[in-house]
Order: C-alpha cells, then structure tokens, then sequence
C-alpha cells in the first residue's frame, strides 16, 4: 500500500454543480439574447449562414482590438517619440533616443551614473524580488501540494486555508500586512520591548516582507496547479516501485519529481511571467519605500508616465518589459518542446 | 466544508483497538508514521500562517480606537463591563479593586481625579470610595462592537465605493460572457479567412499584461470620453483572451451534426448559439462567471488609471486612497478592508470544493 493517494475531485456532484450555476447564468443572459432574435434572423436572410462567423466575433473582436490591440501597436509610436504631450499627433519622433537613454550608464557597476537611475534601480529590485520570490514560491507550493497529496484527514480545509488570499484584492493583501507589520502593530509589541523593528522603513526588511507578502498571497494557486499534477501521476507506478522495496524518499525522487517537470515548468512561467509584473501589492504595501527600496519596474513605468508625463521613456521601458516577457515565453515554448521529445524518445 | 469523509478502515480486524486507535486510525487502516505526523505539522503551521493575519485584522475592525494601540494586545476584541446604577444617567464602569488587606471587591467608578478613582459598590451606591487607580483593574468582556463599521459607512463614501464595485462586476462579468461565448462559438463553428491568424493574435495578447499598454489604452480611453465613466471601467477589459479560449475549446467538443439539425429544422444561427450552444457550453460559462467576477472585484490597476474622480472609486482604489489620506484613521480602514473582502469570502466559502477544483482543472487565474 502506497502513501500517495489519487483522488479523482471531479465527481458526479460536482459536475452537477457547474452545470446548475451556468444555468442560473443563462437566464440571467437570456432576455438580451431572446431580443436579437428577430434582428439577426434579417441579416442572416441578407448575408447567408456562413458569413455569420463574423457577425459572432466581431464585439469582441471590436473591444479587443481597441482597447488590447491598437494599444499595443500605439505603445511601439510611444516608445519612439518624444515630448510631454499624450496626443499621438503632438509627439515628435526621436527615433531610439528614449531607449538609449534607458539604457545608458557611464558605469554599469554603478546604478546611480546611469542617466535613468531609476529604472536600473527598479529593474535591479525587480531582479532581486523574481529570483528571490519565485523560488520561495516553487519550493514551499510544492511541499504543499505533496502534503495534501498524501492520505490525509480534511484535505479540503487545509486546501482552501492554503488557496484563500489569492482570491483577495492585492489591496486588502496589503492592508493585512501592513496593519500587522506597523510600529505599534502585533508583531513588534510581540517580538520588540520598547524599541519597534522598523519592519516598512528599513530597506531590507521591506524587500524581505514585501516577498513574504506575495508569497503568502500566491502560492495557493501553484499548490493547485501541482497538486492537480501529482493527481495525474498514475498510481500504480508507486505500487510497483514498493514492491521493488523503494521507500518514500526514493519514490518521491525518482517517479514524483520527473513526472511532474511539465507541471513544474508551467508554474515556474507563470510565477516568472507573474513576478516581472510586481506592482500593485507592492504599490500599496510600501509605495516602493523606504526611499527606493521596493520600488519595481511597473511602477517606474506607472510614475514616469502618470506622474512626470514622460510618455516615452515610460512607454519605451514596457517596450523593455514586453521583450523581457516574450523571451521568457519563447524559453517556455523551446522548454515544453523539448520536454516532450523526451518523454517520447 | 470539506471534502468527502474517510472512508471506515478496509479491513477491521487489523485496525488497532482502543481511543489511540481511533484517533490515529487512517484512511485504509494504516497506522500513523512519522512522516505523516511531519505532514499534519505542516498543514497545521501553514494553516496557521495563512489564516491568522486574516483573523487578526478581522477581530481588529471590531475593537475600539483605543484598544487598537494599547500595549496589551489581544486576539479577541473586548470592552469594559458597565452596570446601571440608580442615581447616575449613564453607566458607570466596573473595576475588580484588591485592598491592602488583601480582600477583593467589584466595584464601580463614578469620576476620577488625578491617580485617585471614586467608586461606589453598585449594591450600596451610596458610600462612595475612594481608590488608588493602582489598586484597581478593569472588569473587560468579550465584545464585538460595530462602530468602526457604522463610522466607515457614516464618515467616507463606503457605499458609493461599493455600488460602483457591484456594477462594475456585474456588468462586466454579463458583457465578457455574451461578448466571449459568441467570439468562441463564431471561431469553432465557422470557416472563414483569418479565422486562425485571429485566434493566434488573440492567444499571444495572453502574455501582454496591463502593465505594459498602460499609456496607450489611457490614450484609448480618454479619446473615446470613457474616462471617468463606469463604462470606461466595464468594457476594456470584457474581451479577455483567456474567457474566449477557454469557450472555444469547451465548444470544439460539442458536435457539428448539432448545429446541421437544427438548421434542418429551421433555426436560425443566433437561435442556434443562445438556446443550443450556450446550454451545452454551462460548466464553462460557469467557470468563467467565477473568474470575472474575481478579476473584476479586486482590479486595482485600471481604475487607478481610469477614474481620478472619488465618486467613481471602486473599492480597491476607494480603500487605498483612504489609506494613503488618513493614515491615523485604522479603525475605519480595518472595517473597510473586512467589508471589501467579505463578498469574495462568502462565495468562496460557499463554493469552496468546486472552485480550487475548477481551478485546478482549467490552470487560469
């Protein structure tokens, strides 16, 4: 008998369940829907069945392109004109000026002679959190997910317990934290005698909460990633290998682990993917402080922008941050590839 | 609340006898090894970990301004035991005082002066005695008192913040489900040019987050007047990739021969979507309902942009101007902060089993 456990969670009841609240959803959307009938019936009749696949797509195809699309091509302009104005037709074009000003230092060892400090500055906090954060995150959902998975009493509380900050706002996240974290706030007056720990206003220990932070508040959701991965593994390779007089250490290493690298990978994209992005829990929890400390490349983007209306080289650094996302994708994609030419071969 | 009871032990004859049997008995019979009590640690220290900051803010929304920063925290809110004594208009609090012989006595504050309290025994209110604030110490209870959250809902637009929240969702989550299923359904039901450069251009917009078109789409919004609007906050965010993908592949599983039959017997394509299509696609719909509906309530970004004017807050931005302006003021951000996630918290904890499942299942957030 092996310690691991597959528990199919799709159940019966639960189908029934998905199936009820879409119902419910239906007859909610159904008046809206009954009162086109007669309208797309008519233009049916005038263009034929066929050419009704557009007519289906094209809201979305209209909000997506106005407001997903045009601003993503519109952001390239951005990144290549200068001046304080918003309008496209007011801006002049500088070629790759505001990229070579992002990206200039005198020297490189030294973020301040940098003639944007304050982007090397964020993209080397950025750094620091996505190494640090993503690690924390891979390691502790992991441990997580193979403890749920084994035979244990009430595996649904201790997975919702472990799930629920990630459905908070990141707001009220930072609310939590910062509440427990003040001067004169629970831990301090139960760690510190007199004197508080200047846990939000010293620069490291803000860096070291605001990843604890994130991770307390995301890693529900890998742990359910894995978890789902580790339910997939069949069962039966667990019984051979005990029978083979593998122990637990050794059935973990070498049947859990391999199996579940393609669900490992994909959580390490996302958290990847995720983490480059760090803004608004970290905007609220420390407002990037003390001084600089925790302030992240978004908010560099965020600020330069809405606050110095300098649209360029804030457009110009996402222009940065896209690239970096779409090299970490194309990693995934050669990644995943390769990954199953193993499994085949 | 949780998942399906353990199943009684397979084989009875081999489970142990007796009280620690029962409570070390496991699914299957097995006895506890040490790697499970390890396990049970764990679980136990991170449901710790995870649920007492929670807690702790929530019982902190119900204490008094003044217990908020005292030095002796507790878990559970409290309030000073009052009584009502013939003789005085309001109620007077209640203090256990030990005299220098040794003996106790429950009794009474009528005023104070310097480090000298008047007390009365509510029994015998007429002798009044006085007592060294030293000698004496509250009589508390356990109380769980509203007025942080009366004072949030009185005091600051809380409730103009939460309507904007609620149709904001609302709306939302209704114009991604009939803009998403009807884009899902043209994309596998039909042929046409473009159809799979389209689905591909849509696809790879997953990967471009926010964060990285704020200016253009701020440009977007304000050419078209939206900002400032609920309108601005509802519809650029209603065509999300994700809710489309997710549709699509729920709807390549429903037959062609379907939709065949029912144009044989005259339905027309529009009739065919609402009442054949979106029916079958129902689990779908559902997940995506649950997903809009979260991305929606707690989005803090794009209303930070759009809206500057504080009658159009949301909740997220409401409650982090409140906490960047009035920073003195927590007893009203806690209740607030308890008030915003408390319809997340509902949910969840209704749809608890379906929704980490259906998270698991479909591997989107």
């Amino acid at each position: 008998m092996t310690d691991f456990s597959t528990v199919s969670e799709s159940t019966f009841e639960e189908r029934s369940f998905w199936d009820r609240l879409g119902a419910f959803i239906i007859s909610v959307l159904v008046l809206p829907l009954a009162l086109l009938d007669g309208l797309l019936s008519r233009l049916q009749a005038r263009i034929g069945i066929q050419r009704m696949g557009y007519w289906f797509i094209l809201p979305n195809l209209l909000i997506f392109g106005t407001f997903i699309l045009l601003p993503m091509l519109l952001n390239f302009y951005y990144g290549f004109t200068g001046g304080t104005s918003i309008l496209p037709q007011n801006r002049t074009w500088v070629g790759t000026e505001n990229l070579s000003a992002l990206l200039t230092c005198e020297d490189y060892t030294r973020p301040l002679t940098c003639t944007e400090d304050l982007f090397w500055r964020g993209a080397a906090n950025t750094v620091r959190f996505v190494v640090i954060e993503v690690t924390a995150i891979i390691l502790l959902s992991l441990v997580t997910a193979v403890a749920l998975n084994r035979r244990i009493r009430a595996r649904g509380f201790f997975r919702s317990v472990f799930f629920y900050p990630v459905l908070l706002s990141p707001v009220v996240v930072a609310l939590i934290w910062k509440w427990i974290l003040q001067p004169q706030g629970v831990l301090n007056s139960l760690l510190a005698d007199g004197r508080p720990i200047p846990f939000l206003t010293n620069a490291d220990w803000a860096m070291f909460w605001v990843i604890v932070v994130h991770v307390w508040a995301q890693m529900g959701f890998y742990t359910l990633i894995l978890l789902a991965g580790l339910q997939a593994i069949p069962k039966d390779l667990y019984e051979a290998a005990s029978m083979d007089g593998a122990n637990e250490w050794s059935r973990f290493w070498h049947i859990t682990l391999p199996l579940l690298r393609p669900t490992m990978l994909v959580v390490l994209v996302l958290t990847l993917i995720r983490s480059v992005q760090v803004f608004d829990l970290a905007f609220v929890f420390t407002g990037g402080g003390p001084g600089t400390a925790t302030q992240f490349l978004v908010q560099f983007i965020f600020q330069s922008a809405f606050d110095d209306r300098r649209f360029g080289i804030a457009a110009g650094a996402s222009l940065l941050l896209a690239g970096t996302l779409l090299v970490f994708t194309i990693i995934q994609l050669r990644v995943n590839r390769s990954s199953l030419d193993n499994g085949e071969g | 609340m949780t998942t399906s009871a353990p199943p009684a032990p397979r084989t009875a004859a081999h489970s142990p006898r007796g009280i620690s049997g029962f409570l070390t008995r496991l699914q299957g019979g097995n006895r506890f090894t040490p790697s499970d009590t390890l396990t049970y640690l764990y679980l136990i220290g991170g449901t710790l970990v995870m649920s007492v900051p929670v807690l702790w803010l929530v019982m902190s929304s119900f204490k008094p301004l003044s217990d908020l920063y005292s030095d002796e925290q507790t878990f559970l809110p409290y309030r000073t035991q009052t009584i009502a004594v013939a003789g005085y208009e309001r109620p007077l609090d209640l203090y256990e005082v030990t005299f220098e012989d040794g003996t106790a006595q429950t009794l009474a504050e009528v005023s104070r002066v310097g480090i000298v309290a008047r007390m009365i025994d509510p029994a015998a209110p007429e002798t009044i005695i006085e007592v060294n604030i030293n000698q004496r110490a509250a009589l508390r209870e356990i109380y769980f008192a509203f007025d942080n959250y009366t004072g949030a809902i009185t005091q600051f637009p809380f409730l103009t913040y939460l309507g904007n929240s609620v149709v904001v969702t609302v709306g939302a989550t209704m114009l991604t489900l009939i803009c998403n299923s009807m884009a899902a359904f043209g994309l596998s039901k039909y042929r046409f040019r473009g159809r799979n450069a389209l689905f591909l251009v849509m696809l790879s917009t997953l990967l471009v987050p926010v964060s990285v078109i704020l200016i253009p789409a701020f440009l977007v919004v304000s050419q078209l007047n939206l900002t400032n609007t609920l309108l601005g906050l509802i519809i650029p965010g209603a065509a999300t990739p994700t809710g489309v993908f997710l549709l699509r592949q729920y709807m390549l599983t429903i037959p062609d021969e379907l939709l065949d039959a029912a144009r044989v017997d005259g339905a027309s394509e529009w009739r065919i979507f609402w009442q054949i299509i979106l029916p079958l696609a129902r689990p779908a719909l559902a997940v995506l309902t649950i997903f809009s509906f979260m991305w929606r309530w707690n989005d803090f970004l794009w209303p930070l942009i759009v809206t500057s004017r504080t009658e159009l807050f949301t909740l997220p931005v409401g409650l982090n101007a409140f906490q960047g302006d009035l920073t003195t003021q927590w007893n009203f951000i806690l209740a607030m902060t308890v008030l915003t996630m408390l319809p997340i918290t509902v949910v969840f904890a209704l749809l608890q089993r379906f929704i980490t499942s259906g998270i698991a299942t479909t591997g989107i957030k």
